[in-house]
């Protein structure tokens, strides 16, 4: 606990403009002598009483409290015939997305019957791809997407590749369709933002498997409930990111607009939005991201979309075959980050460039129509531009490439790989986790709200005692404590790399180029793909589950950093450059003190990334809660109990979220 | 539902028509493909896929066999086992191909609510068990008896299991009544959960491989077998009733009678496919061909359910008569 407790004050500590005359190091101090205090107390009491009320509960032992969740679920199912609202307002939707969905894949990804092969084939989707980027981002952008979408044909998964982006699509265009007005309402109104938080918080962190089989009875299997499970994943960042980018949106140049007169709504269109606008893109790609995140997930349930093949891939531990479907979810992220970007971008670029033609622009577009018709009928046409088949097929050989390298990769390296492991379980994760989870339920209830207390005041210990209150009401604290200590572990892991590179990347137009590839990769590839070659390095074990939950929480938070170091005025960065500061200076007393907001929330983020990993981490040997969830989604009779984890691991999540961030608000106030 | 999902796809057409307004009509070399012979009989058939190998060895030879010779249009959905039951009742399944028993999704759904059915063994027998990689055996061969497992308690350590020997369980769907069963044999064993069978299997591989020791709960048929023929310990025998109280358990795990569910909807509607269903019976040793066909020799799972059938025309044509 005291770990990350200490990140964000060592982080947050110096004060961003040198002010003379008031250090205050006394306060620091002190919080350092009460948790070291705490801590002592903790230890003594452990070294005591460990194994004592540590609240254990059986593998198939279910509590009142999830029995009744059972239950619950049983009458749910068994109302759900006849019932107005079900049938009609919920089914009506279902009915609508599902439409949707199939009309789209009819017409671009699957054979529409009597047709052998979609209504438009390759060719003609690549050319209506490449040119809808023309015309929104331009030629960069036209190239990227055309050669993506090649590329998905090439390496064999066509139709699944267009599958998926119609899912994405579809619950992107609803995300932000919700998100930005909600992000708005959230920067304007402290009520709104005190609802609105929580439900995402619950979006962000309940595990997925968790609601499948709710939204399967829902929105019955297949498309809609995909779109469904992605649009409740995916949804929270671009809310959560729109309305940090309005309110950072600098309180002077605000006055100056309001002081001119200017109303809400014009202060809103014409000064908040187009100054956070930068930052609202970085919501949508994050939303994007998370919504190609789930595809593996909503394979589950039938979901269209590449999520199938790595499954597949998966049962027959072919680790091959699931790179390469996991290669073209990265090529996806890719093409659809930098041209959502390039497309922010181009407007502002286009009215300050002289030389911005729109005459010779207009003629490129009615060009490109023309040209893109052409290849949609041939197309329709003929069989070689319909079937992606008759493309070469780069898919077997890489797959083939891959297999064999990652063979060599862990045959070689399995022995040092698991040294690393047993060092790392045996002197930090065990006795960690034995502090946690052996003591006493009711000694580490006290210490976590005395950290909660010291770090951050009354209102952080609040949601603590009322987030361990409903830990301990859904009956699995020991799994909790068990769960919290990996949760804790990797999320360290996750800022320290996130200080590092995210530094680099923000100072670095090099080194940001070169790293983003890599990042969306780590965001985006389904954990499925790299489970298997995790699993012959580390074994099946909680260390493979942090190392999972790493790979994928790492990047968000390293971007998130890069964004903030970015965004400090460069002026000031050159003034402290210009008064003799080393590099190492201008970075921990401007650049990071300048972009706190930046760090908390991708440590904020970060968190909730490493506990979206939970289940995953279950599935490779983690145990605890993540299990618990996988095993409610697989065991009707175990239902309840599933659910009962996935509350308990939200309630972990809430928990922590307000303990760092009333933690910084703290030290920012001094 | 089964109208309602019609006017679904009325309603996709009607939007992907609409969209195709610009792009006209093509000539050129691509020809509709005919509607397949008896098409009307047999009309949509569903079935789940249960994400293991030989289930999906076992689904697609019978679709195979439903598309080719009933003219079915088959459609295979991937659901796990609860999901794929709960699909019965809204008619988005019609089968279930291979299910190892699950009585409280039995009592639920064919019980309780009727919307499924037993539609008979698939004559495949499902066998649950601890097992040990080859090598063991081989090095200490006495440890398949479970009387010596606690003599070799030391070679399972793991940095997961606590000090004592780990047995390490696989994905959560399966039945266990591994944590009674060590406490009840007095065995020093701590149940590990790998949570997935991936790494399950993963674990086995790396331990023979490595020739690293590794006890673990494993089932047959399964397709790994036949790469890493595991070894199993012999716990005390099944007898009828040894298992009925959960918590008491000391006995091996049973034989299951591999069953065939069916919607009761598809039962009943006198598809052509739901008689192909009832009639379809095979061995373990034919399902494990299949399954090698996919997993190890990477065929697709419709060549590879061609493949048999094309090699076994007389049981096929025993399920059709």
């Amino acid at each position: 606990m005291t770990t990350v407790a200490e990140r964000p004050a060592a982080s947050a500590a110096p004060e961003p403009p040198p002010a003379p005359g008031q250090p205050k190091p006394e306060p620091v101090r002190r919080t350092g002598l009460v948790l070291a205090a705490i801590l002592g107390i903790w230890v003594l009491g452990w070294l005591f009483l460990q194994g004592s009320a540590t609240l254990p509960l059986g593998r198939a032992t279910l509590t009142d409290f999830q029995a009744k969740l059972n239950d619950l679920r049983a009458a749910f199912d068994a109302a759900r015939d006849g019932n107005f609202f079900l049938e009609y307002v919920v089914g009506g939707i279902s009915d609508g997305l599902e439409a949707f969905v199939v009309g789209a894949q009819d017409l671009l990804s699957q054979a529409a019957f009597p047709r052998p092969v979609p209504e438009i084939g390759w060719l003609g989707v690549v050319a209506i791809g490449a040119w809808i980027a023309y015309a929104l981002a331009g030629l960069r952008s036209t190239i990227l997407v055309g050669a993506s979408l090649v590329s998905f044909g090439v390496l064999g998964y066509w139709s699944e590749s267009i599958d998926l982006l119609i899912v994405t699509f579809t619950a992107v265009l609803i995300a932000v369709a919700i998100g930005i007005p909600l992000g708005i309402a959230m920067a304007r109104s402290r009520v709104v933002t005190a609802i609105v938080t929580p439900i995402l918080d619950v979006m962000q962190t309940m595990p997925s498997f968790v609601y499948l089989l709710p939204l399967v009875l829902l929105f019955s299997i297949g498309p809609s409930a995909a779109v469904m499970a992605t649009l409740i994943y995916a949804l929270p960042p671009v809310v959560r990111i729109t309305a940090h980018g309005l309110r950072t949106v600098a309180a002077s140049t605000i006055e100056a607009t309001t002081s001119m007169g200017s109303t809400k709504a014009q202060l809103l269109r014409k000064v908040q939005l187009p100054m956070a606008k930068r930052t609202i893109i970085v919501g949508v790609n994050q939303t994007m991201m998370a919504a190609l995140s789930i595809a593996t997930i909503a394979a589950l349930i039938d979901g269209p979309g590449l999520g199938e093949p790595v499954i597949e891939a998966l049962q027959t531990l072919d680790i091959g075959a699931a790179f390469v479907s996991g290669l073209a979810i990265v090529i996806m992220a890719i093409m659809l980050d930098r041209t959502t970007t390039a497309a922010s971008q181009r407007a502002e670029a286009e009215r300050r460039s002289a030389r911005y033609d729109p005459r010779r622009r207009r003629i490129g577009l009615v060009g490109g129509s023309v040209l893109a018709a052409v290849c949609v009928y041939l197309s329709r046409s003929y069989l070689w531009a319909a079937d992606p088949s008759n493309l070469p097929d780069l898919g077997r050989p890489l797959a083939e490439a891959a297999g064999a390298a990652t063979d060599w990769f862990t045959d070689t390296f399995s022995g040092v790989t698991g040294a690393i492991k047993d060092g790392f379980t045996y002197g930090l994760l065990n006795p960690f986790q034995s502090l946690l989870a052996d003591s006493p339920w009711w000694l580490v209830a006290a210490v976590l709200l005395a950290v909660a207390f010291v770090l951050g005041g009354w209102r952080p210990a609040a949601s603590t005692a009322v987030c361990l209150a409903v830990i301990l009401a859904v009956g699995l604290w020991q799994d909790s404590m068990v769960t919290l200590t990996m949760t804790l572990v990797a999320t360290v892991l996750v800022m320290a790399l996130a200080v590092v590179f995210g530094v680099w990347m923000g100072r670095s137009k090099g080194a940001d180029t070169a790293l983003r590839p890599l990042l969306d990769a780590g965001q985006t590839i389904p954990p499925f793909v790299y489970l298997v070659p995790a699993l012959a390095l580390f074994g099946t074990s909680r260390f493979t589950a942090i190392v999972a939950a790493i790979v994928y929480a790492g990047p968000a938070a390293i971007k998130l950093v890069a964004d903030g170091i970015r965004g400090v005025s460069p002026t000031t960065v050159e003034a402290a450059e210009s008064a003799g500061s080393s590099t190492l200076q201008v970075i921990t007393k401007v650049q990071l003190p300048m972009a706190r907001s930046a760090l908390v929330l991708a440590s904020n983020q970060g968190l909730l990334y490493v506990l979206s990993m939970v289940v995953i981490g279950g599935l490779v040997g983690g145990g605890a809660l993540g299990y618990t969830v996988v095993s409610g989604f697989s065991q009707a009779q175990l239902f309840g109990k599933g659910l009962a984890a996935g509350i308990a691991i939200v309630a972990l999540g809430i928990m922590l979220d307000r303990i760092t961030q009333h933690t910084a608000a703290r030290q920012g106030r001094r | 539902m089964r109208t309602g999902r019609s006017r679904v796809r009325g309603l996709a057409a009607l939007i992907a028509a609409g969209s195709l307004v610009v792009s006209g009509c093509g000539g050129g070399d691509i020809e509709d493909s005919a509607a397949p012979e008896g098409g009307a009989d047999c009309g949509d058939f569903d079935m789940a896929i249960n994400p293991w190998v030989g289930y999906e060895a076992s689904a697609h030879v019978v679709g195979y066999v439903a598309a080719t010779e009933l003219g079915c249009n088959v459609e295979y959905k991937s659901l796990k086992e609860e999901v794929a039951w709960q699909g019965f009742g809204s008619g988005e399944v019609d089968v279930v191909i291979e299910n190892w028993g699950h009585e409280d999704l039995k009592q639920t759904y064919i019980e309780e609510q009727g919307t499924a059915q037993d539609a008979g063994p698939n004559g495949n027998m499902g066998v649950i068990g601890w097992y040990v990689p080859p090598w063991m055996a081989e090095e200490y061969p006495d440890i398949t008896d479970w009387q010596n497992l606690n003599k070799y308690a030391d070679l399972f350590v793991t940095s997961e299991s606590g000090g004592k020997g780990q047995l390490l369980d696989g994905d959560p769907s399966f039945v266990t009544n591994d944590e009674a069963l060590v406490a009840n044999l007095g065995l020093n064993f701590t149940v590990v959960y790998a949570g997935s069978e991936p790494a399950l299997i993963q674990a086995f591989r790396s331990a023979e491989e490595n020739r690293t020791p590794l006890l673990g709960y494993f089932y047959d048929p399964q397709w790994f077998l036949s790469e890493v023929p595991l070894v199993k310990v012999d716990l005390p025998p099944y007898t009828d009733g040894c298992d009925a109280d959960p918590a008491a358990v000391a006995c091996d795990y049973p034989q299951y009678i591999l069953d065939k569910i069916v919607a009761t909807d598809f039962a009943e509607s006198g598809s052509p496919a739901y008689d192909l269903v009832e009639a379809f019976e095979w061995t373990n040793e034919d399902q494990n061909i299949v399954a090698r066909y996919i997993a190890e020799d990477g065929m697709d799972p419709e060549d590879a359910a061609q493949k048999w059938v094309e090699d076994n025309p007389d049981i096929v044509q025993g399920w059709l008569a």
